[in-house]
């Protein structure tokens, strides 16, 4: 026997995936809506995602040489989601520089101090921008025009958005019916013409995506349908009981962050929940936390909060709602 | 429909390269070493001694208790001593060492290749047929199958499970035998009907055998009381627990047997050795065994007598190729790596799979990303990723809480693993610790009443 043998306990195959595989899968999945962003605002999408990226791969390298001095794990390709989701988040004419601090809060942050990939609580692009929007209140909420490659950088026009105009627009008694002719058909916001965060606007893209996403199984349909469900619910009723106080399921469904979070931000893997009752209850709570937002709060736009504060929420879901397990309650017969 | 069970699995590749290759009849070896302990429960006690000649068939050992079973020789020839060997776990442990001159029979075995269809014996008649026979389930646990055929008292058994899944990749044992011995199976199952005194029979198949479905379906026409199911193909189907839900839609309670759902599970290979003890009086002294690989220049199917080494299998089947670097006894996703070729076949050996060095690494182990396809996929819905953690911080009791125990060790959780966390590793080892720390609290509380 001159072979020498090697022993390991079962089982003895794995599957293909792998971290980094699954990482490569979301940057697929989220190329669609960066190639519509870059058709919608032009240079200024490709500037603010470079940075993004590129200062996120930076800072976990840094981070993890020579602070951690451990081992450097930037190749997994989570910085790189982050960075592109950060860069998703912002308006596409911030200035370079804050978009490199957004980059070190979430990485820096938001990931590296709670022990790095895993181990994070908050979803790391999600306290970057929020971050961002506290800091630079005005920069973060001036949102360019789309208009292709002619939308400029620095120099572009801004506008409000559907949402932040509708909001401001209700508080100064207006009808949603003439709101309506102010803000882009439900048709123009599906294909993303509008003025938004540059991975946000085009829900099309972002479901194609979510398409892919299923396809692979890099997730599941659980928390991108709660919180889809749970927002076309909560706005219909409100809707139902007062249309010219409240705005239609679609317009909610459409603007804002809702797409891009609820199909990517919502569904990172290391701040969402591990068994399906956890998702879906964790979807209900982000639905129902945006519209409490959009409709009754301060800001026009919630869904990177309510992602956050249900974000802390997960280690309870976690540790009580239990998969109900084989033999648990049998019910034979 | 076509029915499974409803939640977690996996689906390894199947690799099944030797579903179409017939069941071939090795040449005999030139010795074999049979093993006391092939199946579960006491170890068996040698009735021969050195130098003793030995005919096929003949009783070796004999059962060393309640749970536990008769040993026969498989070959013809002279004890040439009692020793320890390596088994397929790795440990020692006490064989009869056989060497081996032609293939004489005891004669009562009845060797005429006809099929005896009628069933002349009674139901006890039957369990004493299996126990002197030597017969265990050869799925894989190997427990004797005169204990599982007998109905405990106070329980009831309404219907007969046989399993012909064979859910783990690579394995083709079970298919040949449903193709090549399809009528002896029906008449075992039968038998094992009459035995449990049931009236109902289901033989659940995945649907990537169809030829053994459409075989068993056509054989199962005229007799009323045996329904051939297929079944989607999903890991671990071919588990008690899973095969049981995706049949009937009951759930084993934790810690139970299925009879506790009026159920008893048997496999193929175990209902055609039942046909032979039973109608033909023959001793299990051989098995239907897969002898595979990627690597492999002839991977195929063969009857191999116990106490055969896997070396003289793999050199039937082309030899050993120079990039092996694991060799598993079973299937891949619940097998055991052998450290050595010598390892004899015994009751429980449903294959041997090579896989080249490439195959057989495990890849680098990195953080825990939180996905959760150990949960989902974990077909018991059990966490094994907090099973592990718990099991590797020592927190056994909160372990037992989460019901460690139930786990079935199929490895879907570390297959699925994108992490390469080494899961099953950890969870074996806490489930070993709380049922050491179960037993203790018995003895204490024994000694204190």
């Amino acid at each position: 026997m001159s072979n020498i043998l090697n022993i390991s306990p079962a089982p003895h195959v794995f599957a293909k995936d792998t971290t980094r595989s699954l990482m490569l899968d979301v940057i697929i999945a989220l190329s669609p809506a960066l190639i519509a962003s870059v058709y919608f605002f032009g240079y200024g999408a490709i500037i603010v995602t470079l940075t993004s990226v590129v200062s996120c791969l930076i800072f976990e390298y840094l981070i993890q040489k020579y602070i951690l001095k451990g081992p450097v794990s930037i190749t997994d390709g989570s910085a790189v989601v982050t960075g592109l989701l950060l860069a998703f988040n912002l308006p596409s004419n911030l200035p370079v520089f804050i978009i490199i601090i957004g980059s070190l809060v979430s990485i820096g942050i938001a990931k590296m101090t709670f022990g790095g990939l895993g181990n994070n609580p908050f979803n790391p692009a999600l306290v970057g921008r929020v971050f961002l929007l506290i800091s630079f209140p005005v920069q973060m909420t001036s949102w360019p025009v789309p208009s292709g490659f002619n939308t400029g950088y620095s120099d572009a026009v801004t506008g409000a958005t559907p949402l932040a105009l509708v909001k401001e627009g209700l508080k100064n008694g207006e009808s949603v019916s003439s709101l309506m002719d102010q803000v882009p058909t439900h048709m123009q916001m599906f294909y993303g013409h509008m003025g938004g965060s540059m991975g946000e606007v085009a829900a099309a893209a972002l479901i194609l995506g979510l398409i892919y996403m299923l396809i692979r199984k890099t997730i599941t349909w659980h928390i991108p349908f709660a919180v889809l469900g749970s927002i076309a619910a909560f706005t219909a009723i409100l809707w139902l009981i007062n249309p010219e106080k409240n705005a239609d399921p679609a317009f909610h469904l459409l603007t804002g962050g809702v797409m891009l979070g609820a199909i990517f931000m919502a569904t990172d893997y290391v701040t969402s929940p591990m068994s399906f009752k956890g998702m879906i209850i964790f979807g209900i709570g982000i639905g129902v936390l945006t519209v409490i937002i959009r409709v009754f709060g301060a800001y026009p736009e919630g869904v990177s909060f309510a992602i956050l504060i249900m974000n802390a929420f997960v280690p309870l879901m976690n540790k009580y709602i239990k998969p109900k397990r084989y033999g648990e309650e049998v019910t034979n017969g | 429909m076509i029915k499974t069970f409803p939640w977690g699995g996996t689906h390894p590749p199947e690799n099944k390269i030797t579903a179409g290759s017939k069941i071939i009849y090795p040449p005999l070896p030139s010795s074999v070493s049979i093993p006391l302990s092939q199946h579960a429960g006491i170890p068996a006690v040698p009735v021969v001694a050195k130098g003793d000649k030995v005919l096929t068939g003949q009783l070796i050992a004999k059962a060393g208790g309640f749970i536990s079973a008769n040993i026969h020789s498989s070959v013809s020839g002279v004890v040439t001593k009692i020793d320890k060997i390596t088994d397929s776990s790795g440990y020692k442990q006490e064989a009869v060492i056989i060497e081996v001159s032609g293939d004489e029979w005891i004669d009562t075995v009845d060797r005429d290749p006809g099929i005896k269809r009628e069933i002349l014996l009674s139901g006890d008649e039957i369990l004493s047929k299996c126990l002197e026979s030597g017969i265990v389930g050869l799925g894989g646990a190997a427990f004797p199958t005169n204990v599982k055929l007998k109905v405990p008292p106070g329980k009831k058994c309404e219907l007969l499970i046989i399993n012909g899944v064979e859910c783990e990749p690579y394995l083709t044992s079970d298919h040949r035998m449903m193709l090549e011995k399809g009528e002896e199976i029906i008449i075992g199952i039968l038998i094992m009907m009459k035995a449990l005194n049931v009236k109902k029979g289901m033989i659940g198949i995945e649907n990537n055998k169809p030829d053994a479905i459409e075989h068993l379906s056509n054989l199962c026409k005229s007799i009323g009381e045996i329904t051939v199911h297929p079944l989607k193909v999903k890991y671990p189907q071919g588990g008690e627990k899973q095969l049981i839900k995706a049949l009937i839609n009951r759930e084993v309670p934790s810690g139970g047997l299925p009879v506790d759902v009026g159920v008893v599970v048997q496999n193929i290979s175990t209902a055609f050795a039942v046909y032979e003890a039973v109608q033909k009086n023959k001793p299990l002294i051989d098995r239907v065994v897969t002898i595979t690989g990627k690597t492999l220049a002839t991977p195929s199917n063969y009857m191999v007598r116990f106490g055969t080494s896997v070396q003289e299998l793999i050199d039937v089947s082309g030899g050993l190729p120079g990039n092996t670097g694991k060799i598993i006894n079973g299937g891949p996703m619940m097998g055991k790596a052998v450290i050595t070729t010598s390892v004899p076949v015994v009751k429980a050996t449903s294959g041997v799979i090579v896989l080249s060095t490439e195959e057989s690494l495990r890849r680098p182990v990195t953080s825990c990303i939180r996905c959760g396809k150990c949960v989902t996929g974990c077909a018991l819905k059990l966490e094994p990723y907090l099973l592990m953690e718990l099991s590797r911080k020592d927190l056994f009791e909160r372990a037992e809480a989460e019901r460690i125990t139930d786990c079935c060790e199929c490895g879907s959780c570390s297959f699925i693993c994108p992490a390469s966390r080494p899961l099953l590793d950890y969870i074996r080892l806490g489930k070993s610790q709380v049922l050491r720390n179960k037993r203790e609290r018995i003895l204490q509380k024994n000694k204190a009443s």
